[in-house]
């Protein structure tokens, strides 16, 4: 099965990166942009069939080396 | 005295810390490669240089944390040993959570290459102790990730147990956001773990430890160091074997 994992950093944490995107975008045009945050966003191939079992691995993953928890938020979606 | 610097794929300062320690300060060093899983000497300290190692992937230090010596590492942080990690290696022992916090882009966006000025917060530790407080220590940066992060219980934290070591100031030793060239909370440049045999810096003390480069501030790090050993130790350490028939 396939995983797309989406890792952000958490609200609160200072996006340098995305406070220059968003100047970017205004300076653009787009006026109403109003926040911009940047993000990682890694696909995962599993050999795996047991959705539960793929759901938990995936959770150690991200807590051991995809995310740093002290920054980052992360969620997935298993197809 | 004998050192050991860990060398990962992608480190550029572990010649610069060797050489800081064996021909400026006199001290015997190894290089020890990132597959080693145990040390093979009894070593006073351990320096995790600086550089770009797996380059950066992932998050700085995010991958080296995980490569084998790092057990080695842990395992002589755990029962004492001395283990400095400079830029790059203070990112490293962040992601170990060997020391608290992260590191965050640097606020400008840009990788920053001068020299900067540190306050030294807290002299009692092995890694200071070869300065005065408040000392101004004017060393180089060179980093595009060191924006130290930590919440605000954690900073508080910290700052109530002398775990800053050092601030970036300006040269009167000014702590402001001026001198602050990363957008670091509370001006952080290098910080303790609770045990103070754990410490790790942005500015690279290696790279001005010897008069012919035209400046001497980083050798009061490094000698701090190898003062500390000799004094607490009496030349006896501790390696990781040793750590696992401990437990």
């Amino acid at each position: 099965m396939n995983a797309k994992v989406f890792v952000t950093l958490k609200k609160g944490v200072l996006d340098p990166q995305g406070k220059a995107v968003q100047h970017s975008l205004g300076s653009l045009g787009y006026g109403n942009v109003q926040d911009v945050r940047l993000g990682k966003y890694v696909e995962i191939k599993l050999d795996e069939t047991d959705k539960a079992k793929a759901d938990s691995q995936l959770r150690e993953m991200c807590d051991k080396l995809l995310a740093n928890t002290v920054i980052e938020d992360y969620h997935f979606v298993i197809e | 005295m004998r050192y050991a610097v860990i060398v990962f794929p992608g480190s550029n300062c572990d010649h610069d810390c060797y050489h800081a320690m064996k021909h400026v300060l006199g001290q015997e060093v190894d290089f020890i490669w990132h597959k080693e899983e145990s040390f093979q000497k009894k070593y006073d300290g351990v320096i995790i240089p600086g550089g770009f190692s797996y380059g950066d992937y992932l998050r700085t230090g995010a991958i080296a944390r995980f490569s084998p010596v790092m057990k080695a590492v842990d395992g002589f942080a755990k029962c004492g040993g001395l283990v400095i990690g400079i830029c790059n290696g203070f990112q490293i022992l962040l992601e170990a959570g060997l020391l608290p916090g992260a590191m965050l882009r640097n606020e400008s966006l840009k990788f920053i290459c001068k020299d900067v000025y540190v306050k030294v917060e807290n002299e009692q530790t092995p890694f200071t102790r070869c300065c005065n407080r408040g000392d101004v220590l004017r060393i180089p940066i060179a980093h595009a990730e060191g924006n130290y992060f930590a919440d605000d219980e954690t900073l508080a934290r910290i700052e109530e147990n002398g775990q800053v070591v050092l601030k970036y100031c300006d040269k009167d030793g000014e702590i402001s956001q001026e001198s602050n060239p990363n957008g670091s909370a509370h001006n952080i440049a290098g910080i303790c773990n609770e045990a103070r045999n754990v410490f790790g810096m942005m500015p690279h003390p290696e790279r001005c430890s010897e008069a012919i480069l035209g400046n001497t501030d980083g050798k009061n790090i490094l000698a701090s160091m190898v003062s500390h050993s000799s004094i607490f130790t009496g030349g006896c350490s501790i390696r990781y074997t040793d750590y696992k028939q401990a437990q």
